[in-house]
């Protein structure tokens, strides 16, 4: 930390903080919201953005202690961006389908 | 200046193991079966997200990789779990 600039140390704590902030966020709402489609959306969008924030922090970071511009680490978000709604739209599937499956049972 | 980065890295640690805790908490009370594979995918999430900070805090590229391993293979793991839960069988012949 001895070699960066005061504005870049204070970016990248002003984004961690954010981070925490989101990712909390989401698990509250995992817990606090009453039904599974509405429980569904808040880990999905809160993770991705609080995953987000981390992954520019560690650009920051990697990108000043090696003098030049690293963007390996976007790799997570992209992949993230790319799998979290493809997991929550089959988990969506599964779940209309298990309770129309129930539904049925009940009504035989 | 190296105090304002602890602090921050403290508060974003115990932020992503408190939202880990809500997360098994619904994880073992779900009321379907769905909402724990949900709180699970929640879960690997966050402990990505504590692997990254780590690195931030430790200063080592290592954590990175493991970051994205566990990103990749927790994907795959909750595909897997949805997959049976939609069809029964992971694999289909």
């Amino acid at each position: 930390m001895t070699d960066m600039p005061a504005v870049a140390t204070l970016i990248i704590s002003f984004l961690l903080v954010v981070a925490g902030f989101f990712a909390l966020t989401g698990a509250l709402g995992l817990v606090r919201l009453n039904h599974f489609y509405s429980r569904i959306h808040s880990p999905t969008l809160a993770n991705t953005l609080s995953a987000f924030c981390l992954v520019v922090c560690v650009l920051i970071m990697a990108s000043f202690t090696e003098h030049r511009f690293v963007a390996h680490s976007l790799l997570v978000s992209f992949f993230l961006i790319i799998t979290s709604p493809v997991t929550a739209m089959l988990l969506m599937r599964a779940a209309i389908k298990r309770e129309l499956q129930r539904s049925a049972k009940n009504q035989e | 200046m190296n105090m304002v980065f602890f602090i921050a890295t403290s508060f974003a640690l115990i932020c992503f193991v408190l939202a880990m805790c809500l997360s098994v908490y619904r994880m073992t009370t779900g009321p379907s079966v769905a909402d724990r594979v949900l709180a699970l995918d929640c879960m690997y999430i966050n402990g990505m997200l504590v692997l990254l900070t780590l690195g931030l805090r430790f200063h080592s590229p290592l954590y990175f990789d493991i970051a994205l391993l566990i990103c990749m293979f927790g994907f795959v793991g909750s595909v897997a779990m949805a997959k049976f839960l939609l069809r029964g069988e992971v694999i289909e012949p």
